[in-house]
């Protein structure tokens, strides 16, 4: 199997709901997918349905054999109760991990949490340090699910280069959730729009001028968009066009 | 003989009730840790109010009252696990309906037992100074078994107390050590009936649990805390039920509590 992670025709049925319609991905090693969607859209689910956290009603997930995943989920609920420093958080993914703790720290830029009760985070630095428990494994795919939640706009930015970087030193594949569709599209390969269904798909500028899309957001988003889609730094070539707006369901 | 020795020794009913005490103590540390750590503590509520069936249940097959607290509360841990998993009702309404519920039931079916006269306030409240040698080796044994499994489970445990999915992700068997985790509590709540009783077995749990997390930097750290702590509180009151000649259970509870508010004024340490 060349790539990392495919998923074919899956639909998702739950009483009467229909979280998701014939949705169809493949991820490749090295690549980074946003999955953008308004409220209720099944993104977390079709997140979950990837990392075998659902089963699908009907059609095929399959993961390349001894993959290893990192998820970063979209929140922690823990009690204040919970004694938890960052160290402990970290090195809880097997024995002698601390000295790698402290290493993945310094590598997502919150080296100065070592030592910090969890509940005692910032915003950017708790995303931070769950990227960092994700990284432990060594993954040949992140999950990210809403990785720049509670994090102000310039910090959601370094998030999303920080995201970036990951990818190129690591060469992992990237599958992440996100609410947000402005600074996304600076630091993604591809986007897949969803809405239940696939409505549309392809690198961040196909995907922004595709009508599919334009109904989905409204022109507003897409006004704003302009502002910051050019002064990243990120390739633009490879565009595989494997946008479906036109055939978009609605 | 050592042996006549130790009769005479726990021949004693105060010796007997503060052996129970601490040993209920020792065991309700962890427990209540990972029980105010999950907010699980109506769930420990729950459970505790059923024993009262668990009583009725245990006259009606003329078995060990402990036993039969034991297999009720089992039953009633796996039909919450069930439950919960097929998201029938939201956790608190259902946990407040099997609550009531059970405690009601059993109230109902001891008083068609004609021929059975229990002292409520005993099992409301608990009955240490009436612990026998059975009821310690319920407590020594049963608490023993139960301390034994947590530690077993402790990691896998702390890993989904963080987060449930990240724990699957990461290949922890979440549903099977969270059932066996509630089984375990089914049975520290069976052992603790006896001195506490069942409208404070919650208290016992989570209060020393509370206390410690004032001086704990870490799980395990807050863990024994909540133990010797509990252990103070189960001494405390046992000496002021003595003096003052009040209720032993609750004032071990009062105790602990008293520890409580006694631990706010402590500088706060947070990590």
């Amino acid at each position: 199997m060349k790539n990392l992670l495919e998923i074919s025709n899956v639909d998702l049925i739950i009483g009467q709901r229909h979280l998701l319609q014939n949705v169809s991905l493949q991820l490749a090693a090295g690549e980074i997918l946003t999955i953008v969607g308004p409220n209720g859209a099944g993104k977390t689910t079709l997140i979950r349905v990837a990392l075998g956290l659902m089963k699908p009603t009907t059609g095929q997930v399959s993961r390349r054999s001894n993959i290893s995943i990192g998820y970063m989920p979209q929140q922690l609920h823990l009690d204040p109760t919970f004694p938890l420093t960052v160290k402990r958080f970290l090195s809880m993914v097997g024995p002698n991990q601390s000295e790698k703790a402290k290493a993945l720290l310094q590598e997502v830029g919150a080296e100065q949490v070592f030592n910090s009760p969890m509940q005692n985070l910032s915003g950017g630095e708790l995303q931070r340090v769950i990227m960092a428990r994700a990284l432990m494994r060594d993954p040949d795919l992140l999950v990210l699910d809403e990785p720049v939640q509670g994090v102000d706009v310039h910090g959601q930015m370094e998030l999303y280069q920080l995201i970036t970087k990951v990818r190129d030193r690591r060469q992992c594949a990237v599958m992440m959730v996100s609410h947000d569709l402005h600074l996304v599209m600076a630091a993604t390969d591809r986007v897949l729009c969803l809405n239940q269904h696939i409505c549309c798909s392809g690198t961040p500028e196909t995907v922004t001028n595709d009508p599919a899309y334009l109904e989905l957001f409204g022109p507003h988003a897409v006004k704003n968009l302009a502002i910051y889609s050019h002064d990243q730094t990120h390739h633009h070539e490879g565009c595989d066009d494997c946008c479906e707006g036109g055939n978009c369901a609605r | 003989m050592t042996a006549a020795k130790g009769a005479t020794v726990l021949d004693d009913f105060l010796v007997r009730a503060l052996l129970g005490g601490l040993g209920v103590a020792l065991i309700a540390g962890p427990f209540g840790s990972f029980i105010v750590w999950r907010r699980l503590a109506y769930f420990g509520d729950t459970l505790a109010h059923s024993a009262l069936l668990g009583i009725a249940f245990g006259f009606l097959l003329q078995v060990n009252l402990t036993l039969g607290i034991l297999v009720i509360c089992q039953l009633l841990a796996l039909l919450l696990f069930l439950s919960q998993k097929q998201r029938l009702l939201a956790s608190d309404t259902l946990l407040g309906i099997l609550s009531h519920g059970a405690l009601s039931l059993g109230l109902v079916a001891l008083a068609f037992m004609e021929d059975v006269r229990v002292d409520l306030v005993a099992y409301l409240f608990g009955d240490i100074l009436a612990i026998g040698t059975t009821d310690l080796g319920w407590i020594f044994g049963g608490g023993g078994l139960a301390l034994a499994g947590l530690l077993w489970l402790w990691k896998p445990l702390l890993a989904i107390t963080i987060h449930e999915d990240l724990a699957r992700v990461e290949g922890i068997a979440v549903d099977r050590i969270n059932w066996t985790f509630l089984a375990l509590i089914a049975l520290t709540v069976a052992v603790m009936m006896k001195v506490v009783g069942l409208l404070l077995v919650t208290s016992l749990l989570i209060i020393p649990a509370a206390t410690a997390r004032r001086f704990a930097g870490t799980p395990e750290i807050m863990a024994v805390s909540a133990s010797l702590i509990g252990c103070m509180a189960v001494c405390g009151g046992l000496y002021g039920s003595f003096h003052w000649d009040t209720p032993a259970g609750p004032s071990i509870v009062v105790a602990a509590c008293l520890l409580f508010l006694i631990s706010l004024l402590v500088p706060k340490r947070m990590g």
